[in-house]
């Protein structure tokens, strides 16, 4: 039994403490916003915050977790309110969404540490893949939620 | 009248949510869970001072009747339009909402879409028509029938309200979803009068309106589907939770041709969660409580392969087998002009030059994935489908039951690329449904599974010879194209005596036929010859996003690029004096050389491509610079489309963009190798894709002529990699004829 600080939430997961923590929070607790892409940490699609900083969830194995705080999109905000949430809306970034997610976790744990991340400090920070390819809207999107924090 | 209609509704008996209507309905697992999109962008209450104190609870009302297939109107003005294609995130759904809400006259915030199933157009005699979306067909392929659909719907709203009334139908006018009648000064809201409308006769003759006065097709109108996805609301098919639901994993022999030879199921069965072992065609599947105790048992399940006859392949085999094709003499024409061989023969000067184009993996983000609950007598099927009827259709042949009782529930697609035309993964888990009867069963395949298990871009290479005269003009241009063909593998009906004729995508003769007329060259030549020797590996080919036309341009671009170089002539002026009989072409090409500064002497280095894809007119003129050690940095890529009609600027925009990701990705870093009979990429760490800092800036230039409806999701595609591969030959001399690029020094 681990227990876990999800969302603000203290929840108990009782499988596998090898599971990685992508897994346990999609299966265990039903919080499918965070995305299985591809298993190897490559892609980001799973990202969460742990302790504030983006983790790629889906090799992350729920044993390292020793009381962290853990943040998935489902705990960003509470109604799709965060700055990078509202400058996504504002232009319409994703095409199919499914990498949208972990695109805006990732974003927002940049624009955390740095609020004025530069165009290659996001070239360096945000390494996630989109096959859409919203890449264009997302750099956008980025500087338009610096304005928004 | 609205008191009326309101009161004789009052005594009725409580609706039922409409099925489709919402998301993930957690219904019981038998009553068969339906998904839909719920996308409206704020409830209507009506600006109208006379309606607006209307403000009543319509919650214990039976709902309206639909209008028509296309349309269903709601108590409170909502609409909702029927989308027939797949949305996978081309915005096809709200391109398609805005056409219909158009005609309709309804007020753009109060459409929401949902999704008929296939079972239910069936059901109908197919009034949805097709439900297949690839081909960038989406809006220029339905356009006609759903804003007739539109239209009728608004006729029969105003007879309606006419009827009502005793006024005639001429003197009602509709303005965003109120019907008014300006003598009587009475007024009524779409809502009101849907039910009977919907007991009228459909119009027989439906007028439409005229393009000066559309007031929301060409409007950047901001995408429906949005708001969910950046919540993490939105539940893609992986996303499915049903009661008593169990996990799939799944490995399919991933040696062409081969078969599963053994297993030892007795390592996954002792593990936790398992549930069942078993075998579906060549392939092992172990079912669990969660995925990730599936996919454990998997990987720990011994497994052995029988390799068969292609035990040995490799990409060695592949290239042999197209080189030789590149020297057939049997060859399948597809277009030609002149004497080839004569004027070459009588060239001033003469090149030839030979270029290649790889497999490529669709890799959608969302890998494969269906759920299925199988009875006795129904089979339902949850999937993110681009073809839900053929999806339907699978799901009855592997469910073995009559397809008026097997259902398919579409969800919104993780990406789709032509991908999820092919219906295999729900193959499979209806069969592994079938093996668990009445047990929902979701098969999530792995990023792995999804890399091997491809319908991978069709691999070809290209020998083409030019001939200039004197002059520096093109008198002759022999394109051979050696490789595969997607219709002999996936629909061998559709060869014309052993000829695909999709081969020659943006290539064609134009008056060929009028199916691929929006697949025809726009260059002028006096001698050329453009054919194919269909040299088919046993690679599994599919449509991937731009299908041919992708090497198509690569080839014809870059090629006749070196023929201007060779002629010492400006590319632009060499391209534009071929292109002077179709000034469309010629517009979008100087548009982006323009826009883009092409001669301008600043340190970067320019590049351009254009053809004619999908019905749309596309040029592109990327500015890149390289570094002394080979570095490529892609500054800016300004693209020009003209698709006639453009339905929604800022989605026009978006798809550009995207699909520049999606060429550029397979340029640089793509390609699907095959080693002992598999691919030896198996995920994203050795198939590459681009990411953000690889990205250009774009700029996209949309210039409707208007008159046709051309397709956007695909044509831009085609023109990034050879506007970028003629770029670097700007900037280093050197031409860069095999792709993709990634391994390559650009300077050495």
């Amino acid at each position: 039994m681990k227990t876990l600080n999800v969302n603000g939430d203290i929840v108990e997961f009782d499988g596998d403490e090898d599971t990685p923590l992508l897994w346990a929070l999609r299966e265990q607790l039903g919080l499918t916003g965070t995305k299985y892409g591809c298993g190897i940490a490559q892609c980001g699609a799973c990202t969460i915050h742990v302790d504030g900083e983006a983790v790629r969830s889906c090799v992350y194995p729920v044993s390292a977790i020793e009381g962290e705080e853990i943040t998935t999109i489902e705990g960003l905000s509470k109604d799709g309110s965060h700055p990078v949430q509202q400058a996504w809306a504002e232009l319409d970034v994703p095409q199919c969404g499914y990498c949208q997610t972990g695109m805006i976790m990732a974003v927002s744990a940049l624009l955390k540490e740095n609020p004025k991340a530069t165009d290659s400090d996001i070239d360096e920070a945000i390494t996630n893949i989109c096959r859409c390819g919203t890449f264009a809207r997302v750099r956008k999107g980025i500087h338009l939620a610096k304005t928004k924090l | 009248m609205n008191q009326k209609h309101v009161t004789n509704e009052m005594n009725t008996k409580p609706s039922n949510l409409s099925r489709r209507g919402f998301i993930i309905g957690a219904s019981s697992a038998g009553a068969g869970l339906s998904i839909g999109v719920l996308a409206a962008c704020k409830p209507n209450d009506s600006s109208s001072g006379k309606l607006a104190q209307k403000t009543i609870d319509y919650s214990n009302f039976p709902p309206n009747p639909e209008v028509n297939a296309w349309v269903h109107i709601h108590h409170d003005n909502t609409v909702t339009v029927r989308i027939a294609r797949s949305e996978m995130g081309q915005g096809t759904s709200t391109g398609l909402a805005q056409l219909v809400a158009e005609e309709l006259g309804c007020d753009w915030d109060s459409v929401k879409i949902e999704f008929p199933t296939p079972g239910e157009n069936l059901a109908r005699e197919r009034v949805w028509r097709d439900f297949s979306t690839g081909g960038s067909q989406g809006l220029r392929g339905s356009q006609q029938y759903v804003r007739e659909g539109g239209a009728a719907a608004r006729m029969m709203l105003v007879e309606a309200a006419a009827n009502e009334w005793g006024v005639p139908i001429e003197e009602c006018m509709v303005s965003n979803g109120i019907i008014s009648h300006k003598k009587s000064q009475q007024e009524t809201t779409f809502g009101a009068v849907a039910d009977a409308a919907s007991k009228l006769a459909p119009p027989l003759d439906v007028t439409l309106k005229k393009q000066e006065d559309w007031t929301i097709i060409g409007q950047a109108k901001k995408r429906l589907d949005t708001a969910e996805k950046l919540t993490g609301a939105l539940k893609y098919a992986s996303d499915i939770v049903m009661p008593g639901m169990k996990l799939a994993s799944i490995k399919a022999c991933p040696i062409l041709g081969g078969t599963l030879k053994s297993y030892d199921e007795s390592i996954p069965m002792g593990m936790a969660g398992v549930q069942k072992v078993l075998k579906i065609g060549e392939a092992v599947v172990v079912v669990a409580d969660t995925w990730w105790q599936a996919h454990s048992a998997l990987e720990a399940t011994p497994i052995e392969w029988d390799g068969g006859e292609y035990a040995q392949y490799s990409t060695n085999d592949i290239e042999a087998l197209l080189d030789e094709g590149l020297g057939a003499k049997k060859t399948f024409t597809g277009n030609k002009g002149g004497d080839v061989a004569k004027a070459l023969a009588t060239a001033d000067t003469t090149l030839e030059s030979i270029y290649n184009f790889g497999a490529q993996n669709h890799a959608p983000m969302e890998p494969m994935n269906a759920t299925a609950l199988w009875t006795e007598d129904k089979c339902e099927v949850w999937c993110p489908t681009q073809n839900g009827e053929s999806a339907l259709a699978a799901a009855s042949t592997a469910a073995g039951l009559p397809i008026e009782q097997c259902e398919v529930y579409k969800t919104l697609l993780g990406g789709g690329f032509g991908r999820r035309g092919m219906p295999d993964y729900v193959v499979q888990v209806v069969s592994i449904a079938k093996a668990m009867p009445g047990v929902p069963i979701k098969l999530q395949w792995s990023r792995e599974e999804d890399m091997i298990q491809g319908f991978f871009h069709p691999v070809t290479k290209a020998k083409l010879k030019g001939g200039l005269d004197k002059d520096g003009k093109l008198t002759a241009l022999d394109f051979k194209i050696s490789g595969q063909s997607i219709l002999a593998a996936l629909m061998p009906q559709a060869l014309i005596q052993g000829m695909d004729v999709a081969t020659f995508q943006g290539l064609l003769p134009s008056g060929l036929d009028p199916r691929v007329e929006d697949q025809t060259l726009k260059y002028t030549f006096p001698n050329f010859h453009i054919h194919h020797a269909m040299r088919n590996p046993p690679v599994r080919p599919g449509f991937w996003r731009g299908v041919n036309l992708n090497q198509n341009a690569v080839y014809l671009e870059c090629f006749l690029d070196e023929m201007a170089h060779k002629a010492g002539r400006d590319p632009l002026d060499f391209r534009l004096e071929m292109l002077k009989d179709n000034p469309k072409m010629a517009a979008v090409l100087k548009t982006a050389a323009d826009k883009a500064g092409w001669g301008s002497n600043d340190g970067k280095f320019r590049g351009l491509a254009n053809i004619y894809g999908f019905g749309s007119y596309v040029a592109a003129c990327a500015e890149v610079s390289v570094s002394d050690d080979g570095k490529l940095t892609m500054h800016k890529i300004t693209a020009a489309t003209d698709c006639g009609h453009a339905a929604n600027p800022q989605q026009i925009e978006a798809q550009v963009e995207g699909s520049f990701v999606y060429g550029l990705s397979a340029m640089l870093y793509g390609e699907i190798t095959y080693k002992d009979g598999q691919p030896e990429q198996t995920n994203f760490h050795n198939f590459d894709s681009m990411r953000i800092a690889d990205m250009p800036e774009v700029e996209t230039i949309i210039m409707p002529s208007g008159g046709f409806w051309g397709g956007v999701g695909e044509p831009t595609i085609a023109v990034a990699a050879p506007a970028v591969l003629n770029a670097i030959f700007t900037a280093t001399g050197k031409r860069v004829r095999h792709l993709p690029i990634k391994d390559q020094n650009l300077r050495a």
